[in-house]
């Protein structure tokens, strides 16, 4: 399979490599794990003139934690090293199990938390679990940087806020919150290497058995990740209870507009919905960040 | 790595990796994926091209120890790295205890995902030396047997940490 060619640069720095961005012009593309541009590339869908490589950008793999900042990922750290991260584990183990929820062991090894960001896709498996937990992203241009909630980055099918000839989508910060529990779970056709066919994420913070407050966000039912608001309505400050918990899911079911696609149709879509919405409301009420 | 351009100027660039325990020093072009270099400049061809996209795992190698897919790992990237293919498992003559256990469970048939398979196999065994089976069906989730042999295969890498337990 071809692979047309292109130039290609490896900087050493971030402001070299934003400046090589501004310089080379509208068709030069950034790569990260590379596994999705070089598929793109490929199949012809994308045609850079020159790749800037982040290889050599080391200070962008970096995973930490801070009490003021909360979680810091580099936007080069790979979904492998998310997913074995001890202090990812220890602060979201529910993000940790989102990133080992996605696509198989050897793309876990390549693929970067930045690229599966801005490759935009509406299946992706990291942005509903990051929505969810409230993170933001830093986009550094060559002048000055510039931080975006994850919730508004994205602003269509493989488009999101970040300006590709100018900005480099640096990090992944998950603030320090109160929330008590977590999860990402996921409906693919086959347990490893496939796509959401649904994915939902919810972020609880109880009181007992109150709901003081709850983020749910769903995946690859509508063009970008979208937030079921009017669902998280149903649960604030209220007891929760199955009953509850499946009105939630049958609210969720009117915040998404799926399509049917290969993996299926918007009517089993909805129905997912409903019952992921109820399960994973569940799951992170009772077991915590999972 | 350093960049050359020739008289009708299509740019090169020399990289140098580690293959097997070997060092090269190869020149490749911008869009040489690692695969191709193994298969076509080193004459490597126990890496299969399977789907070429990053589904079948036919193209599985060691990069710095981790299983990767060489059809989308750019040559380029490689650079600096230590790969090992398939040809590097055997040691001095002597099949890999992964290889042996593959032969005597019967866990090949066309062979094409072999190679794949053991260094998937491979690298799970070296950071978990006794894996359930559960583990050992993730670690090669990302390497498609059409043969469907896939109980022979578990068991023969189930086996093969056996041996050292």
């Amino acid at each position: 399979m071809y692979l047309p060619d292109f130039d290609y640069y490896a900087p050493e720095s971030l402001t070299e490599a934003t400046g090589l961005l501004m310089q080379l012009g509208t068709s030069a593309r950034v790569l990260a794990g590379g596994t999705d541009i070089l598929v793109k590339m490929k199949s012809g869908l994308l045609a850079p003139s020159a790749l800037v490589s982040l290889k050599n950008l080391h200070e962008l793999r970096r995973i930490r934690w801070d009490a003021d900042r909360g979680l810091a990922i580099g936007a080069l750290a790979t979904h492998n090293e998310i997913c074995n991260s001890a202090v990812v584990q220890e602060r979201f183990l529910s993000l940790s199990e989102a990133a080992h929820k996605l696509a198989n062991n050897q793309i876990r090894n390549r693929g970067t938390i930045g690229g599966n960001l801005v490759n935009a896709i509406p299946s992706a498996d990291l942005p509903p679990i990051l929505i969810a937990l409230g993170a933001y992203v830093t986009l550094a241009g060559p002048n000055s940087s510039r931080t975006v909630p994850v919730e508004s980055f994205f602003t269509g099918v493989s488009r999101c806020a970040l300006e590709p000839e100018r900005e480099i989508l640096t990090e992944v910060v998950i603030p320090p919150q109160k929330t008590t529990g977590s999860t990402y779970i996921k409906f693919g056709l086959r347990r490893s290497g496939a796509l959401a066919v649904v994915g939902v994420a919810a972020a609880v913070t109880m009181d007992g058995n109150v709901v003081r407050d709850v983020r749910i966000c769903l995946g690859a039912v509508y063009k970008v990740p979208t937030r079921a608001i009017q669902a998280e309505q149903v649960l604030i400050g209220k007891t929760w209870t199955n009953d509850l918990l499946e009105q939630a899911g049958r609210t969720a079911v009117g915040c998404c507009l799926p399509i049917s696609d290969i993996r299926g149709s918007a009517e089993y879509r909805r129905d997912l919905v409903r019952i992921f919405t109820r399960r994973a409301l569940k799951r992170a009420i009772t077991q915590g960040h999972v | 790595m350093q960049a050359i351009a020739d008289k009708q100027g299509v740019k090169r660039y020399i990289i140098s990796l580690t293959v097997n325990g070997d060092e090269y020093s190869p020149v490749i072009k911008g869009n040489t994926l690692l695969v191709n270099l193994l298969r076509d400049g080193l004459d490597l061809t126990g890496t299969k091209k399977g789907c070429e996209l990053g589904d079948c795992g036919s193209c599985t190698v060691l990069m710095d120890g981790k299983p990767v897919d060489a059809c989308l790992v750019l040559a380029l990237e490689a650079d600096g790295c230590e790969i090992i293919t398939i040809e590097g498992v055997a040691q001095h003559g002597e099949l890999d205890r992964l290889q042996r256990s593959f032969i005597d469970n019967a866990a090949i048939q066309c062979g094409y995902c072999t190679p794949g398979m053991i260094l998937s196999a491979k690298a799970l065994l070296a950071r978990n030396p006794h894996p359930t089976e559960p583990e050992v069906r993730a670690a090669i989730a990302g390497n498609l047997c059409r043969c469907t042999g896939y109980v022979n295969i578990v068991k023969a890498v189930l086996d093969a940490a056996e041996v050292t337990a």
